[in-house]
């Protein structure tokens, strides 16, 4: 097996014990990248210097005796999150030529710890949408089949890893954006709780439900990439002082006892039958392994769409009035005067689906709208979250499908503005209540990879890894996963 | 509810985005198909529930007021479509 095919625990314990180089292990990554990046298209910048550059380093500290679990491997981020000196574009004709003068809190601890940055990965504008096809710059391919999409916003982050073009990945998800395209991918993704990791230097789209999180191969990689980003930081005030465990010691095949519930709720909303069969199967297989499982109810989740769909435009509107061409980004119609040049700038940086969202938001925050809309919609908010908490009392996480269907196809659902945002309905309750939820790779659909979400209390990320890895050890599911059908064919 | 052109135009100008009437028209059918869905929000009874800003609460997230190392103001500028002199450059506000 190549380097780059293997995990980040099993490299990281290679590392450790001197059997490969961190240089060796970038540059298998790098031509990896060579060889299927044009195919895929994960990226929207390669920093392969910079990769190189700290590849060398993470090989000094190895020589000079050093070890973490992170030290050497090549690692990709969401080009919404700040990289200092490195372009960082939200994948937005706005930010096209931006370049950060100070990195996030995540990518900070990522290069204390000694982490490779190999790239910044594409995304849907601002992180708004679920394909990756609203990047102002190209669209991603699926590894499992270079004609579909995979999924969004957090797309590139989920395809390079699919694709080997990195070990690890960090994304974001406001609406299901690190959870829907790992699923689409084949790979593991998590939504930490709100507060759970700082969101200093990641570019705004709907404050109160951003959070950044790891896209991995196996949910032990993102117990290790989890052990370096969470925690408080007095740079994010809404990040919180809740101690941090060791998430390693999740990593234990057990889940006798845990009460597991199903709500059925998460099974209609569109969900395709051989997905919920996948789902149900995979619930099996825990409850085989001594998890008490119990269908459950939280009807309020047909309201999350439309509470989403207030709220986080409504939020966006408001991050998103700082794009006025006079600090940062494009500027357009100088001629025109100050409210001209907004005007123009922001009309001509923005993409569709950003502009639709900042008029929804703007019109839902407007006197006169403000009540039946965004007042309403926060109420809602707090019905949803009554009912989760109501359910989160009887169980000690939830499982359901990530997303109703595997991943659809380029350019299908482009026209149909409702039917792209459906795929969000089982990712978007979890954000609107502030719960971590994993995604874990099981089974197939016509061959196209499914995901099992798992949802858990506040703050207790390390049950739903724990459940996630028991999963993942009996499902037996990595080995088919390492080899993506849609990328066989390239490397052939 | 369905917003109109002359909402459309309105809500554009309050958010600083210059659109053609074509375009306004164009992205008034996706606007409005959404707004169609959140109708059903109306029908939820709310009178006695308290809006929630916030999903996990956080009271007084107080530091330390320790002075910090502020960002050069070469690089704060470095992004600067137009800069002179240490300050951002943008046309004329004021009247001569």
């Amino acid at each position: 097996m190549e380097l780059h095919e293997l995990s980040l625990s099993e490299l990281s314990e290679r590392l450790r014990r001197r059997e490969i180089s961190a240089v060796e292990l970038t540059e298998s990554v790098l031509a990896q990248i060579e060889r299927l990046e044009p195919h895929i298209r994960a990226y929207i910048t390669l920093t392969p210097e910079v990769a190189r550059e700290q590849a060398r380093q993470a090989q000094a500290r190895l020589d000079a005796g050093e070890w973490n679990p992170l030290l050497g491997i090549p690692i990709a981020i969401k080009d919404n999150i700040s990289t200092r000196g490195i372009r960082t574009t939200c994948a937005s004709r706005i930010l096209y030529n931006y370049v950060p003068p100070y990195d996030a809190t995540v990518v900070a601890r990522l290069k204390a710890a000694g982490a490779v940055l190999v790239g910044k990965t594409n995304m849907d504008e601002f992180a708004m949408g679920s394909s990756t096809e609203y990047s102002a710059f190209h669209p991603t391919h699926n590894p499992w089949d270079l004609s579909r999409v995979p999924g969004g916003s957090s797309g590139g982050s989920a395809a390079a890893v699919a694709a080997h073009l990195a070990v690890a990945a960090l994304g974001s998800d406001t609406g299901g954006s690190i959870r829907q395209p790992a699923s689409y991918c084949g790979v593991v993704g998590l939504k930490p709780t709100y507060g759970r990791v700082s969101r200093y230097g990641l570019i705004a789209y709907a404050s109160s439900l951003d959070q950044i999180g790891p896209l991995t191969k196996t949910v032990a990689d993102c117990a290790l990439v989890m052990n370096v980003i969470a925690g408080k930081d007095p740079l994010d005030a809404t990040s919180v002082e809740v101690p941090v465990p060791d998430y390693r010691e999740a990593l234990r095949p057990e889940v006798k006892g845990v009460r597991l519930g199903v709500p059925r709720e998460f099974f209609a909303q569109g969900v395709q039958p051989e997905v919920a069969q996948r789902v149900h199967e995979a619930i099996r297989v825990l409850e085989e392994a001594g998890a008490i499982v119990e269908e459950t109810s939280i009807p309020m989740v047909e309201y999350g769409l439309p509470t989403y769909y207030i709220l986080a435009p409504a939020e966006c509107s408001s991050n998103l009035a700082r794009y006025d061409g006079v600090r940062y980004g494009l500027r357009v119609g100088e001629e025109r005067g100050h409210i001209g040049m907004m005007e123009r700038t922001r009309a001509e940086g923005f993409g569709d689906e950003v502009i639709q969202r900042i008029i929804i938001g703007t019109y839902a925050l407007s006197a006169g709208y403000y009540d039946a809309y965004y007042l309403k919609a926060q109420k809602a908010r707090t019905l949803l979250r009554q009912e989760f908490d109501r359910a989160m009392a009887q169980f000690d996480a939830l499982a359901c499908p990530t997303a109703p269907t595997p991943a659809f196809r380029i350019g299908e659902l482009v026209s149909d503005p409702l039917a792209m945002k459906l795929m969000d309905v089982l990712t978007i309750p979890v954000n609107l209540t502030g719960l971590p939820a994993l995604s874990v790779p099981c089974g197939f659909v016509d061959g196209l990879p499914v995901g099992l979400q798992i949802i858990g209390k506040p703050f207790d990320e390390a049950t739903i890894l724990r459940i996630g890895y028991t999963y993942e050890q009996r499902a037996g599911w990595q080995a088919t996963l390492r080899h993506p059908s849609g990328i066989a064919a390239l490397l052939s | 509810m369905a917003l109109t052109l002359e909402q459309m135009r309105h809500v554009a100008k309050l958010a600083r985005l210059e659109l053609s009437d074509e375009k306004l028209l164009q992205l008034m059918g996706h606007i409005n198909a959404l707004m169609r869905h959140f109708e059903r929000l109306q029908a939820l009874p709310t009178d006695e529930v308290e809006p929630t800003s916030h999903s996990i609460p956080v009271y007084n997230a107080f530091r330390e007021d320790v002075p910090g190392t502020p960002l050069p103001r070469e690089e704060a500028l470095a992004n600067a479509p137009q800069a002179r002199d240490g300050l951002f450059i943008v046309p004329r506000i004021v009247e001569e």
